[in-house]
């Protein structure tokens, strides 16, 4: 930039770009966003860890060994995994029919998948709470069949679903969008069939964003709080999920159990930016490649 | 790009039987707008034909009608005499080569062009050996030999619409449809793509219809050009009818420069704003028609000699000569006017002139 935009030399010392702060400006903002960051979000995940071993990885892992603790992390790993293939599934529909089709309501589904992450978790809880739950709407009809739904492993699982069905919608509709429809045109008019030109042409083009809502939607599915602890129940060993267990070990002041089960989740955390940017640094051509057009 | 060489005498390409082409009243709504106004066409097998007209005209449309890529709300079209509107898009085999190419960015060009040929069905799908015998010989074909492990965004736009083309010839199509071909590649590929996309349609043979707004393009390319406007065919015909016996006012002011003024035609006269000019008609009853004329096409008159004058407005230097901007008649109507260099004269000068070359149409 410089050996292109630089002036004459008696010219330097007024020589400002328009978009440029000065060095003070500069280092002052910097400082700001780094001190707000380690105060707010390095500092509790760093005491997270700290905690957790403070007394030796050996107490550690004993701490996560519990039996209600070791099934609570069983039931968090099932909850995602039904629910992040469900929005998965959900959210390639949506996309599809948002960013190919034009149909009177678009607008309204658009703002429908918004809506959880508008809606307090709680309220989400409490609206499976009034469908399913014993006084509930439909609670009756399925007990009657001996289906039980709230206070149960459903129930989580609708919860889960509930809260994370945008994350991966919301990835794909701006890039599907942008991609418009001229690919899939050209797969068909070659003699592809639908699904031919779904798996081999739709699929790939979105393949970097649908990995992104997969793990972002993945991370919250396990550390969901608040719709799951209306509709769990919290009944020991079944129906609490990790955050859940969190809680609780942490009411009965046992903090090292707390924080151990806690290091977990924010070790999630961990894993899913850091894989996210592996992918990003690995494969930074293609994912350019596949958004212009 | 690597520079585009005349192709060798042996290139060859198998292909599917080009077909004669009937649109017959094909009519097209998008909700309450038409975009298509009962257009008929019949193109025989082998042709090379442009659809010319500016954006909206329902070029890009009837094109995507032949594709299957839209439906018409009426109207038939016919592929060598049989019923194509009930084809589905991929049954239909016809080569389309999008106007942004829309390759598959993910794959290399190999398999790109090679894709029309894996989706297959078994039993119909070539062998592997003979997949890659087919697409070598295409990149052969379309110059790009020894490229075929490039992603498509490694590649320059000319060599991407190359790569286009022969992706959609893999398939041996009954038809080639291009739509706006060179409309996003420099000026320079642009004629250098042009000269060789002709000499590729003559070697292979294909029914050929190229979208375009470029009239050059579509001159100096097609065998016969359809001109479009508004959702209807203006004319239909060589490069020659088209420049030379324009059918209709937008044909003419659309193929090349001109200027079209009101005129009024009396005892075998042509009057404008009041004036004779000088030319005559051999139609006797009075009326009211427009005259069109183009730049190059005038002769100054110097004398008091019936003529259109005008008031130089601006000019401008245009190729070896000067064009004159003048403003002409009581509505102060603009006109546009070669001359020799060196015949300039100062702004806001008077001048005459008499069309060499001239149209009346009905007013």
């Amino acid at each position: 930039m410089t050996d292109i935009a630089a002036p004459a030399p008696h010219h330097a010392a007024r020589f400002q770009p328009a978009a440029t702060e000065r060095p003070a400006v500069r280092v002052l903002l910097t400082v700001v966003a780094l001190a707000f960051l380690g105060l707010f979000l390095v500092l509790p995940l760093v005491s997270v860890f700290y905690e957790a071993l403070s007394a030796g990885f050996g107490a550690f892992v004993k701490a996560l060994g519990g039996r209600e603790t070791a099934s609570a992390i069983e039931l968090t790993l099932l909850v995602a995994a039904i629910s992040v293939p469900a929005n998965l599934v959900f959210g390639l529909t949506a996309s599809w029919a948002i960013a190919k089709f034009e149909f009177r309501g678009k607008s309204l589904l658009i703002t429908l998948i918004d809506l959880p992450f508008s809606v307090s978790p709680v309220t989400a809880g409490l609206i499976y709470v009034l469908m399913f739950g014993a006084q509930g709407y439909l609670g009756p009809l399925l007990a009657e069949h001996g289906i039980k739904v709230i206070f149960a492993v459903p129930g989580i699982v609708l919860a889960t679903i509930f809260v994370t069905f945008p994350f991966i919608a919301r990835e794909l509709i701006p890039i599907m969008q942008a991609q418009g429809t001229q690919d899939e045109e050209a797969a068909l008019s070659l003699g592809a069939s639908g699904w031919q030109t779904f798996f081999r042409v739709t699929l790939p083009n979105v393949k970097w964003a649908l990995l992104y809502g997969v793990l972002l939607c993945n991370a919250r599915a396990m550390g969901e709080f608040g719709a799951v602890s209306v509709v769990s129940g919290h009944i020991r060993g079944k129906t609490n999920t990790m955050p859940l267990q969190v809680e609780i070990l942490y009411n009965e002041y046992m903090y090292r159990a707390a924080f151990a089960v806690a290091s977990l989740l924010a070790l999630l955390a961990l894993v899913t930016l850091i894989v996210k940017s592996i992918l990003e640094w690995r494969y930074a051509d293609e994912i350019a490649a596949t958004r212009r057009h | 790009m690597n520079a585009l060489t005349p192709l060798e005498a042996e290139t060859s390409i198998a292909l599917g039987a080009p077909v004669d082409v009937t649109i017959d009243a094909v009519a097209k709504d998008f909700g309450d707008s038409p975009a298509l106004f009962g257009v008929s066409l019949d193109v025989r097998a082998g042709e090379l034909v442009a659809l010319l007209g500016p954006s909206g005209s329902g070029k890009t449309t009837l094109l995507r009608i032949l594709a299957g890529l839209e439906a018409p709300s009426a109207g038939r079209v016919l592929f060598g005499g049989e019923d194509a509107l009930g084809l589905p898009v991929q049954d239909r085999n016809i080569g389309f080569v999008f106007q942004h190419y829309a390759l598959f960015r993910h794959m290399t060009v190999f398999d790109n062009i090679a894709f029309g040929l894996t989706v297959r069905p078994r039993a119909s799908r070539p062998a592997k050996a003979e997949i890659r015998r087919r697409v070598l010989h295409l990149l052969n074909l379309v110059q790009l030999t020894g490229l075929e492990k490039r992603y498509p965004t490694q590649l320059s736009g000319g060599q991407r619409q190359r790569v286009a083309l022969a992706r959609a010839l893999a398939i041996e199509p009954r038809l080639l449809l291009l739509d706006e071909p060179f409309g996003a590649l420099d000026a320079q590929v642009r004629k250098d793509l042009r000269r060789w996309l002709r000499e590729i349609h003559d070697r292979t043979g294909h029914t050929t219809f190229f979208v375009t707004h470029d009239q050059e393009e579509a001159l100096e390319l097609a065998d016969r050009v359809v001109v479009m406007s508004k959702g209807r065919i203006e004319q239909v015909g060589s490069a020659d009818d088209i420049y030379d016996r324009p059918a209709s006012p937008f044909v003419f002011s659309f193929i090349g420069e001109s200027t079209l003024l009101p005129v009024v035609i009396e005892g075998g006269a042509v009057t404008f704003g009041g004036d004779p000019t000088g030319l005559d008609v051999n139609k006797t009853e009075r009326r009211e028609a427009v005259l069109g004329f183009r730049p190059h096409d005038v002769t100054l008159v110097e004398d008091d000699a019936p003529a259109i004058r005008g008031r130089i407005v601006a000019t401008r230097r245009h190729g070896g000569r000067r064009r004159l901007e003048l403003q002409v008649g009581p509505d102060h109507l603009r006109a546009e006017i070669d001359v020799e260099v060196g015949d300039e004269q100062p702004l806001g000068t008077l001048v005459g002139f008499r069309p060499q070359r001239w149209r009346i149409f009905p007013a």
